[in-house]
Parts: C-alpha cells; structure tokens; sequence
C-alpha cells in the first residue's frame, strides 16, 4: 500500500470556503431584486440600460485582459456587479450608446487601468457615471417617469438615439424628489420613496429592495455592515438636526435617507471592499465623511443629487485612512506610525 | 472597577475552523504494536541534535540512553524498544533535511520491560536537579513545538515566575491527544505540576482547557490533589486559543510584549502531555520512550488515540491503521499548523502530536488565487491585530524591512487565521514564513559585518 505520490503544500490545509468568486456572485443576487423591480416599474428602456452596462463591462474586462497577454478575469464577476451598479444609476431613458461608453470607461478608467481587480482606487462603477455626468450633462438628469402603461411594449424615446447624437428631449418627463425639492420645495413622502412608487434613476427608487439585498450579504458576512450604518446613521444626525432647526429650508431627514442613490450609494457602492478602508474605526470614519458629503451637497451644492461625489472623495482618502488608523498590534505599547 | 472585571476572558479575533474532533475523543488512548524496525533521528526538537552513545551492532534495552544531550538546548535520547542497533546513518526528517539516525531492531521476543534510571525524588530534589531530571528524561514541548522543556523553564536572573500555565486547549482541528490525556492521565499531570511548581517558583497553577473539553476540565477540577494550588480554567473555543501568548491573555489578561516571552509577565506555559511526562518519568528516572498520536482524518479506517513508540516509521503507522485509497496529503500536527509530509520513511518523533490523512477531495482548492481586495477577513481574523492584507501586499514588492519596522512581521507567530479565512485564496501565512526568514537572514549578516 501507499506507493501513491503524495501532495505536499504549506499550512494551513483548510480554508473557510467563501471565494471571491462567491462573494461577488452574491453581490450579484443581492442586486437582482433591485433590478427586475427597474425593470418592473420603467419597462424595457430599463432593461435595454442595464444590458448595455452589463455587456459593456464584461466585454471592456474580457478584451483588455485579452490585448494585455493576459488571462480574461471575467469569471470573478466584479465586472458584472459594476455594469449593473453602473446601470442601477442611470435615468431608465439613457440612451443605450451613452450606457454602452459609461461601461466601457467604468472597467478601462475606474479599474484596468489601476490593476484590475483589488488595485481600483475608486468605485469603478462611479467612475463611469462620474464621466457620463460631465459629458452628457442634459441627458443624465432628464427622468421618465415610473409606471407608464406602455413600458413593456416601447422603448422611451431617446433608449435608441443614434450614436454620437444627443437625445432628442422625451415628450414626457418627470422630476425625481430631489430635484423636486432641490427647485421647487416639495417634499415626497417617505413612504412611497421607500416602496420605490417614484421618479429617478433605474435602480435608486426601490430603497426596501436595496435594503433587502444589503440584509442578506450582510447576513452571509460578505458585506462591512459598518460602512451603511456608519453612512446612513450621519445622514439621518445631520439631516435631522438641520430640519429641527429650520423645517421650512431643510428636508426632513427620513426624506433624505430615502430619496435620491443614497440607498443604493450607501450599501452597494460605498461598500466596495477595494476602494473602502479596512479596520473597523477606519470603515466607521470613511462611512461618517460620505454621510457629512452627501448632507453637504444636497444642501448646499449646485447639484440635487451628491452621493457619487460624495464616495468618491471618500474612496480617495480611504487609502490615507488606512495609513492612520492602525490597531494596536498585540504585546505593543502604540501603533507604529506610517509614513 | 465592575467595568474592568466584565472583560471577556479570551483574546481578539481569531477563527472558528470545524473541529471533526468528535470523531477520536471518545476513543481511549491504546497501544500500538511495535514496529519491527524502528528509526530515531537525533535532531528531533530545536537545538542541538543529540550526541550517539551506542554503536552498530549493539544490543540495548528499552530505556537504555542511546544519544546524549548535544548542549544545554539539546536532549538525550532513550530506546523506546529493547533490541539491536542495526545501522547508524542519515535519515530523512520532516523538513526535507537528513539527520544522522539509529536504526533499531526489535526483539523478536523482549518482554519489552523498561529500564529505570536514578529517581528524582520530589521531596528532596532541588529546582536544579529537576531541571536536570527533566533533560535527562530527553523531554521536549509535547504539543508540537517540540523546545526542550527544561530551557523553557529555567526562570532567568533577575525574573519571576507567579503563574505556572498548563495549557491544554489543543485548538487545532482533528486533534485530541491532550484530551485524552486529560481524561486518563489526570495523576500524571499533577505529579508532574508539583515537580512543575518546585522547578519554576511559581506560587500557583492554572490548567487551561477549551470549552469543547468539559468533561477534562471537570474530571481535573475534581481531582486535584488536596492542598495544591492549582485551579483549572475554561476559556472559548477559538483558534488559535493554544497558543501561548493567547492563552496568557485569555486566562490572565496580561500581553506578552512584542518580541518577549512568557516569563517577561511572569508567566511559565507548559503543554499538558508534556506535564503528564514528567510526572511520569521523573519519579523512576526513566526517559521518553513513547507518545499519545492521534491519528485521523477522512483517510484513515482506524481512527484513534495511540501511544506509540518515538521512532516508530510513519509507513508502519499508516500500514497499520490503514489508509483509504485515495491518500493526496498527510500532515504531521493539525492542519492549521501542521506539516505535510513528503515522504512515509520519516518517523514518528517526540513533537508529533498528530497524523491527519487527507484524500483528494478533502484538500483545499487553491488553483485559484485572487488578487486581493481588501475584505478585511485576514484583519478581523489575526489574533495579534496585525495588517495581514498589507504585509502580503509588501511582501508581493519584497518590501521586507518595511514589513517588519513599520508592520510588526516579526510578531506573527504563524497560526495561518489570515490565510484559512482569505477569499482570495493568498497564502498570507506562507509570504510571511518566507520574509520572516529574509528579515533574520538580512539581520544577522548585518550583524556579522
């Protein structure tokens, strides 16, 4: 007996199992509910978004890998959750060549170009919107309202603008909450922003669906649960107090927690494990500063909407965070100080 | 102070590996047949290997000292079985590396009866003379580690030892050697923490034990012999909870500093195997000529808790336990910590605790690894709170000094948490051996110039 060769590797010989792999695919299923609830309230120019974030991703990661010698890293499915993340942000009537470009430059400018996978100093997705915000300003803030009857038989009007051609403005718009109360002071109520019953980008008005997908991989351990505590918990603080005190200026804060991509911002996006710092009391400061950003801009931006800009900034300085917050290593007085 | 008095009694982080322990820690401890030829490296604990004392051809009896101590961290060594010494040549050892061995040949038809050396009595002997007793015996770190006991104890100058530790948490997975040591050999132990107490100074014992082992901890507590100072303590399961700094913390709440021993917070730690021995031998002034193995794993049909004699071939071991057909690794120790063996004609030596068999569909899938991303995993597992993401970050650069001055390299103590948790599949705790070993390398040629 035993004649057979045997294996050797190094310590330890067992693993917990969770991959990377699993991770992003739960990432993926989380997302899903949100999703099919797009597609379910803004019919088939959603859905035409979503695929061409989606592909556009894959496709960008699958051929750079390709032209670089290197081996395609598509089967890890990050580029599947920023394509969706990606569409997830965009108005339901984005044209389709427009979705296509924003995934295309999410993967090459958002995460190629740093590494790949695990080197993204940013949210790959975010990138992309922050690129399509600068050059198709009109475009990304012309909203299709939800629930129209002819959803799942035509295509909004600008989905299938040519390419390289600036949509012709939609007959029919609506105005999200923030941009409602953001030029004209009225206030949606919580309720039906919960519930999703509104106007605004494909997957930011379902917030108990967001919530849902965020319980779940928080469940399985795959998510930091400080980081949308941290986040929300600011928001609601801030937006609370600043409503107490003038009720008139300022929205009331379950309105803020609700409206806009804070949802989806604070559990998907704000989240990611890359662009996010990696102690716990950093995560809680890194969540603190998006919330404070997000409150800041809102309220006294240019813009309705600050929740991409917001964990942008925050992905930028979370490297610095790091830096700082070191825990006390065992059987040592003081953290070594970095450089 | 009610605040300070609620800390949970066990260290940060670490992790919860499945523990398939169930599958030996009912079984009793048996012997197992001596094997027709057996085989006895000299280099079977850290230091110095020991020094032959026999020649070819020579007949000995069990018990008989066959290699002397090769220095002060060095231990003798005994014949475990009476019979001839056939040959006297290099031998393979688990590193890879050749020791010089003896080959010994059974008596076909020895009552196998021991032979007794100069009792170390308790009453009379000084702390000296037991630590001379200990070494004589060629004891060494039963749990593993396999350090000669008698160094470990010997309290430097100008040091004090309050707290005598008998650790018997076994936190590996798969292994119940000191369980079951626990469960029969309760006299032995404090036996052996009375010579413990006289050698050390120390003022009291405390028997540490996982929360999987209650029925040891409560057989001990009710066996401790009147008048002795020696309490029993059950702290969580979790890994790596056996190792000494975390059970220092966990018991005591006090923090080896960074680069320190035990000692530095007056603190001895002793493996409870190891107590068993010594308690054991001394009084007959016998040395070391066998160990409890648990042999386990999906592999092996005969699962169980053997006490088999040091030198025996791992081949015969497996032989006789019998091993499934489709055998990938065998590892020495556990499997968070333990070796894999590249070759069955290594022997079972004084530090094997244990011999887990994997097939092939029980080893870890590793083909893939990816990139890191930063998931903290590793970071929420290291027991010592150290950066595992970034030092394999530095080590992937060869940034070694910067792992060591700025990211506390040397502290790692090699428990394999980060590793066993990343998702990405990193062999964290491998990069760390590797620059851990650069890094001293790098020391001691600065030093030599």
């Amino acid at each position: 007996m035993l004649n057979k060769t045997l294996n050797i590797s190094t310590s330890p010989h067992i693993v917990k199992g969770i991959g990377t792999d699993d991770i992003m695919q739960n990432v993926v299923w989380a997302l899903l509910p949100t999703a099919i609830f797009a597609v379910y309230s803004f019919g088939l120019s959603a859905l035409m978004v979503l695929i061409a974030t989606t592909a556009a991703c894959v496709l960008t990661e699958h051929y750079l890998c390709k032209f670089s010698g290197k081996e395609s890293t598509i089967s890890d499915w990050s580029a599947v959750i920023t394509g969706l993340l990606l569409g997830l942000t965009l108005p339901p009537n984005f044209p389709v060549w427009m979705a296509f470009i924003g995934g295309v430059i999410a993967i090459a400018l958002g995460k190629f170009i740093f590494g790949g996978l695990g080197y993204n100093v940013f949210n790959p997705a975010l990138v992309g919107r922050a690129v399509l915000q600068a050059a198709f300003p009109v475009a990304i803030t012309t909203w299709y309202p939800a629930f129209l009857d002819n959803r799942f038989s035509s295509f909004s009007v600008s989905t299938f603008t040519a390419p390289f051609m600036e949509p012709t403005v939609d007959a029919i718009t609506g105005a999200t909450p923030l941009s409602a109360f953001k030029f004209d002071h009225v206030v949606t109520p919580a309720y039906d922003l919960a519930l999703g019953l509104i106007t605004g980008s494909t997957g930011e008005t379902c917030a108990v669906l967001i919530l849902l997908g965020g319980i779940y991989l928080i469940a399985r351990n795959m998510m930091n649960w400080r980081i949308p505590v941290a986040i929300l918990v600011t928001v609601y603080v801030l937006s609370g107090i600043l409503h107490w005190v003038d009720g008139q200026a300022y929205p009331p804060p379950l309105f803020m927690l609700f409206s806009g991509g804070l949802m989806l911002g604070a559990l998907f996006m704000a989240t990611d494990m890359v662009a996010s710092p990696i102690t716990p009391l950093g995560v809680v400061i890194y969540g603190f500063i998006i919330g404070l950003l997000v409150v800041v801009i809102r309220i006294w931006g240019g813009l309705p909407e600050g929740v991409m800009y917001a964990i942008l900034l925050a992905n930028a300085i979370s490297p610095h965070i790091d830096n700082l917050i070191r825990p006390r290593v065992y059987g040592t007085t003081k953290s070594v100080k970095g450089s | 102070m009610g605040l300070l008095n609620f800390r949970k009694s066990t260290f940060k982080h670490g992790v919860h590996p499945p523990e398939h322990k169930e599958e030996t820690n009912g079984l009793p401890i048996r012997q197992f047949p001596f094997a027709p030829l057996i085989i006895l490296p000299m280099a079977q604990h850290i230091g110095a290997p020991s020094q032959i004392v026999v020649r070819e051809g020579q007949e000995v009896v069990r018990g008989q000292l066959l290699a002397k101590a090769g220095g002060y961290v060095s231990v003798p060594l005994h014949a475990p079985i009476s019979g001839t010494v056939r040959k006297i040549a290099n031998v393979p050892t688990i590193s890879g590396k050749m020791s010089l061995g003896i080959f010994l040949e059974a008596f076909p038809a020895s009552s196998q009866e021991v032979m007794d050396g100069t009792p170390i009595d308790l009453e009379t002997a000084t702390a000296e003379e037991i630590l001379k007793g200990i070494q004589d015996a060629g004891i060494v770190g039963l749990g593993g580690a396999a350090f000669p006991t008698h160094v470990k104890l010997k309290v430097p100058e100008g040091k004090k030892c309050d707290v005598l530790m008998i650790n018997g948490i076994e936190c590996e997975p798969y292994l119940t050697t000191d369980h079951r040591v626990m469960l029969e050999q309760a006299e032995d132990i404090f036996v052996g923490i009375r010579y413990l107490l006289k050698a050390t100074g120390a003022e009291r014992a405390i028997i540490g034990i996982e929360a999987n082992k209650q029925d040891a901890a409560g057989l001990l507590e009710s066996k401790i012999p009147e008048g002795d100072p020696v309490t029993v303590k059950v702290v969580p399961v979790k890994y790596p909870q056996g190792s000494e700094k975390m059970l220092i913390t966990s018991v005591l709440g006090r923090e080896v500093p960074s680069g320190g021993l035990p000692i530095d917070v007056n603190v001895v730690v002793v493996n409870v195997a190891t107590t068993a021995e010594i308690g054991r031998l001394l009084p007959h002034g016998r040395g070391i000529q066998e160990r409890v193995v648990t042999i386990t794993g999906p592999g092996v049909k005969k699962k169980g808790n053997y006490l088999i004699p040091i030198g025996t071939p791992l081949r015969y071991v497996l032989d006789q336990v019998g091993v499934d057909e489709q055998v990938s690794e065998v590892y020495m120790g556990g499997p968070m910590m333990g070796v894999a063996v590249s070759n069955l004609d290594i022997s079972i030596v004084k530090g094997t605790s244990g011999i887990v068999v994997f097939t092939d569909k029980d080893v870890k899938k590793t083909e893939k690894v990816y990139p890191c991303i930063k998931c903290g995993a590793c970071v929420d597992a290291c027991p010592i709170s150290l950066n595992p993401s970034k030092l394999g970050i530095l080590a992937k650069f060869e940034a070694y000094e910067r792992m060591a001055e700025e990211f506390n390299l040397m502290d790692c103590f090699e428990c394999g948490s980060c590793s066993y948790v990343c998702p990405s599949h990193i062999p964290l705790v491998q990069y760390f051996r590797l620059s851990k070993s650069i890094v001293r390398k790098r020391n001691t040629t600065k030093q030599a110039t």
